[in-house]
């Protein structure tokens, strides 16, 4: 591992980290990209707009969310000689059932301090349009939802408590209809609506300010961890778990401890396996290129071509990752390692079991991963694990999943 | 003569002919790479004074529904980096005098390599490119296209304003292309004295050619936006005409190509009324 001074101080003024992240975008949208990173550097340092977030945030959203030592699971992994204690960060007890509104409620309150009056945004599992449709209702601002159709046909709860909430859905047919096709339609819409319109992008890409801006908002899950493991263990954890699609629930836990000595692990989607082609594992499998405003890994022919991402968890079914995450993966800071469709549906099943807890779908793929590791880890070992969203929105999926795989 | 030098030679030519140029846009390899080349090679006679060749790709996210359905059209059909290359060379076995910009997104450049790119680009006749998605402020293909000869045009739109303009033009080469709405390609259309008092705003940062493109769609428009700027770029409009004229199968009826080059005939003609 190459050795810096710290890995907190990304992205440059032009929003890189390292030879990631960037500005890829037309120059319609340019002045506007500008214009929100001096609104978003204006409300990092305004005590009112911080004060009135953590507001919202503690009142509105439930936080903190709890971190709970998962017993019976930590029990059933272990072994003789060892075996870690798991942790698991609830983000799935949040108001809307995931930790996408942590980034929701901060980008609402600048979209209100910028002055614009409709937002729109990209979702994929759907539980980032529903934390925006949410607080959308909250602040009565119209929104409209980009959402692919194979996405709206295996979430069709979220599609639901969109609607109720008042948002408009536009199914998007392009491409395989999934999160890549969406953000592209939201891209479109917001060239065309530049003027009233604010983006919420829900994860660590696109363009700067956009990843520094969605981790600060996101760092909340990490800033917690760490006084609440301090209070029930009275020490910093040995290792961080988290699934990644776009990745910021990782980058939420992970940056608040980017300097400290803690193992991090971030858990791609498979799909089907990598040989098969049909994954959506970008870092394992993908190279360095340029879509959606920013240079990261992507998945991707050798003429340039986007290749369309799968995995059965509609959360992680996207064929890039944020930028951070591509440079932490290039200085070796942090492990990118990857869950099949197959091994989060048994963990999904174990976890659902054993703790009573139904978890996301995408948040299964890292409960997968601490199952095949925990074992060989020492018994003192203390390993926290985002509990990224509850799964209640899955059971169409995983329901057609074992009918058709275990039949 | 190539590259910028001749993008300013057609300029110079249209403006002492007292003409307004008519930029015609493409998608290389739409429908299938022959019918593509065929309406490329005869593009010229048409009445395009400029081509400009976009370059397929996945996930056009500033292009409309038109121009993404070719994308996706080109790109089953075998379209490739290399083949649009191929294309271009074809085209200069014959024609030396029009200008050819490459048009499309950063990314198929970035995996080809931007200085081999570049190097093969200009080798095989190219003069210039549009790249959607590279701002002033990712200037990586800038050196290289500048050192090759080459023209690096710049996009400005109405949200450009007179703080930000300096910095779009500064290295601005070739012409300058004002896109006239806040949009993607081929939807809504500007008001033609929005563009004229818009481009009155433009032409105090630069000297430059002015090029207007974004919902240009109809020999009248043309017509009317062409009384303020040198040259008009029409993209969509020819691409539906390659849309309306498929087989169900996606193969190209007979009349596919005669209906892409009349329309590049009727707009031709109201430029130079």
């Amino acid at each position: 591992m190459s050795k810096l001074n710290t890995y907190m101080d990304g992205p440059d003024e032009d929003g890189h980290f390292g030879l990631f992240g960037g500005r890829y975008v037309a120059e319609t949208l340019m002045p506007l990209i500008l214009e929100v990173e001096r609104a978003y550097d204006e409300a990092k340092v305004d005590d009112a707009f911080q004060a009135e977030l953590n507001g919202y945030l503690k009142n509105y959203v439930g936080r903190p969310s709890p971190l709970y030592f998962a017993e019976r699971l930590t029990n059933k992994l272990a072994t003789k000689s060892g075996g870690a204690r798991i942790y698991f960060k609830r983000e799935d007890l949040n108001h809307t059932g995931a930790h996408k509104v942590n980034n929701c409620m901060g980008q609402i309150l600048l979209a209100r301090k910028m002055g614009k009056n409709r937002v729109i945004a990209e979702t994929g599992a759907g539980m980032h349009g529903v934390a925006t449709a949410t607080v959308c209702a909250l602040f009565d601002i119209p929104c409209t939802i980009y959402m692919g159709t194979t996405d709206i046909d295996r979430q069709a709860p979220n599609v639901s408590r969109m609607e109720m909430l008042g948002a408009e859905i536009v199914p998007v047919t392009s491409g395989t209809g999934t999160l890549k096709d969406a953000m592209n339609d939201a891209l479109r819409d917001w060239v065309a609506n530049v003027e009233t319109t604010y983006y919420l992008i829900g994860t660590v890409a696109g363009p700067h300010p956009y990843p520094a801006m969605v981790r600060d908002f996101q760092s909340i899950i990490g800033e917690e961890t760490r006084a609440q493991i301090m209070e029930q263990e009275g020490r910093l954890p040995d290792s961080l778990i988290a699934c990644i699609g776009g990745g910021s629930n990782a980058l939420g836990l992970f940056y608040p401890f980017l300097d400290d000595d803690v193992r991090i692990i971030a858990v791609e989607a498979s799909g089907e396996g990598i040989e098969t082609g049909k994954h959506a594992a970008s870092l394992n499998a993908g190279a360095p290129g340029v879509l959606h405003g920013n240079r990261t890994f992507l998945l991707q022919n050798d003429d340039g071509q986007i290749i369309d991402a799968h995995s059965v968890s509609a959360g992680l079914d996207y064929p890039g990752i944020g930028p951070e995450h591509a440079w932490l993966h290039d200085i070796g800071r942090a492990e990118y390692v990857s869950i099949t469709d197959q091994e989060a549906i048994e963990a999904f099943q174990t976890c659902t079991r054993l703790e009573g807890i139904i978890p996301a779908l995408e948040s299964a793929h890292a409960i997968a991963h601490t199952i095949k590791i925990a074992g060989d880890l020492p018994k003192d070992h203390i390993m926290v694990l985002n509990m990224s969203g509850r799964g209640d929105k899955d059971m169409d999926s995983i329901t057609a999943y074992l009918e058709r795989n275990n039949p | 003569m190539i590259g910028s030098a001749r993008i300013a030679k057609r300029f110079a030519d249209l403006k002492a002919q007292g003409r307004t140029g008519l930029v015609a846009f493409t998608t290389a390899g739409d429908p299938n790479l022959d019918v593509s080349s065929a309406i490329l090679n005869q593009l010229p006679e048409a009445g395009a004074d400029i081509i400009e060749l976009g370059m397929p790709f996945s996930d056009p996210m500033a292009d409309g529904p038109a121009i993404q359905a070719s994308s996706q059209r080109a790109l089953d059909n075998g379209a490739s980096m290399i083949r649009t290359l191929d294309m271009v060379r074809g085209f200069r076995d014959n024609d030396s005098d029009t200008p050819i910009i490459l048009m499309g997104y950063f990314n198929p450049i970035y995996i080809y390599g931007v200085e081999k790119f570049v190097t093969d680009a200009a080798a095989a006749g190219v003069d210039g490119f549009i790249i959607v998605d590279l701002p002033p402020e990712e200037a990586e293909m800038r050196d290289p296209v500048e050192q090759a000869g080459l023209s690096f045009i710049y996009l400005t739109a109405p949200t450009t304003d007179d703080q930000r303009l300096p910095t779009v033009v500064e290295h601005a080469s070739g012409f300058v292309y004002y896109v006239s709405v806040t949009g993607i390609t081929g939807t809504k259309s500007a008001a033609t004295q929005d563009i004229e008092s818009a481009l009155e705003r433009l032409r105090r940062h630069t000297d430059l050619p002015i090029a207007v493109g974004f919902g240009i769609k109809t020999p009248e428009q043309a017509a009317a936006i062409g009384q303020h700027a040198e040259a008009v770029v029409v993209g969509s409009a020819f691409v539906n005409q390659i849309a309306e004229n498929l087989n169900p199968d996606g193969s190209a009826q007979d009349g596919c190509t005669e209906a892409v080059l009349d329309l590049v005939r009727d707009i031709s003609r109201g430029l130079t009324a």
